[in-house]
């Protein structure tokens, strides 16, 4: 297990802004290196992307320079290890699209795309996947208010 | 023969009809969550739903009289359960199943209906999360009642 991580710090060295161990392995990586980071993952026996997902960090106590974050997780069937990919990305700024390594990723791009609007370059099919097509804003970003409906049928304004 | 031999009774023909009709319901189960399990124990043989003639199950909307909304229901599924609700002919009646359909429960956020009475007219709200098999058969009792004691509609009655 320690050998796959070291293997990965050593090819990243400059792509890697942070490392820590928590209840698995975290890397912050530059957002630059994304594609060539998760391809070196996938080489190396992450085969199985378990989740994509981001953090919306809008009224986080501490400014951070980019709004959202986005957060890889990856499984190894050869280490059996979990290991966690996140980097930063502003409101503006598309986020490269994983679904040339993982098919799985169409449908988790989609919810985030849904949710947080943040769109993904390259992905072949970028729709909304759990909300209406008719749905306003992305309702998991923290300026989307808390009270606000948007029914999907007549007559169920007064929620 | 005679009153005395207790060959025939005298009824209305309202009261026999909703007599029929209270021990004859075909249930449509719009299952959308985890009431769906308490739903499938209150149906199963140890608590039994059939006791109360509600054991007939009909995935089709067309052939059923009771719309038992059980669970959550989105406002991405809602214009589904209104189209159920008026495919189904009648007489026919809606029961809320379980906290989320009576009011939305915990879920107060963009993507609940606040309760299924939004979208159709419920009948008996039943609560719980989920609700016990006792709890649901006090919602079917309640039921029958307001069938046995409502005007009866038939077709030939106009």
């Amino acid at each position: 297990m320690e050998e796959i991580i070291d293997k990965i710090k050593s090819a990243f060295k400059e792509t890697i802004l942070f490392f820590e161990e928590r209840e698995m392995p975290v890397f912050i990586i530059k957002k630059e290196d994304v594609l060539s980071f998760v391809s070196f993952l996938k080489e190396s026996s992450f085969s199985i992307l378990l989740d994509i997902t981001a953090v919306d960090y809008l009224k986080w106590p501490e400014q951070k320079e980019k709004r959202f974050e986005i957060v890889y997780h990856f499984f190894s069937l050869e280490y059996n290890l979990r290991i966690r990919v996140k980097f930063s990305i502003d409101e503006k700024e598309k986020s490269p699209s994983l679904t040339s390594f993982y098919k799985n990723a169409n449908w988790l791009e989609r919810e985030v795309y849904d949710m947080y609007g943040i769109k993904f370059d390259g992905h072949p099919d970028l729709r909304r996947i759990l909300m209406y097509d008719e749905f306003k804003g992305h309702p998991l970003r923290k300026d989307y208010p808390l009270k606000k409906r948007q029914p999907r049928l007549e007559g169920l304004k007064d929620d | 023969m005679g009153v005395e031999s207790g060959n025939f009774i005298t009824t209305k023909f309202d009261s026999i009809l909703g007599w029929a009709r209270k021990y004859s319901m075909f249930v449509y189960p719009f299952v959308t969550a985890c009431c769906g399990m308490e739903y499938i124990a209150a149906a199963c043989s140890h608590f039994d739903i059939d006791r109360f003639g509600a054991g007939l199950t009909r995935f089709s909307p067309r052939q059923s009289d009771v719309l038992m909304i059980v669970g959550t229901i989105s406002q991405k599924i809602a214009p589904v359960l209104r189209k159920i609700y008026d495919q189904m002919a009648e007489p026919k009646w809606v029961v809320a199943f379980g906290t989320c359909a009576v009011s939305g429960g915990i879920y107060d956020n963009y993507s609940t209906v606040q309760g299924a009475d939004k979208i159709v007219p419920v009948d008996v709200y039943i609560p719980g999360c989920p609700p016990r098999p006792e709890t649901v058969f006090e919602g079917i009792m309640k039921l029958q009642e307001k069938i046995q004691n409502q005007p009866q509609d038939w077709r030939w009655k106009k």
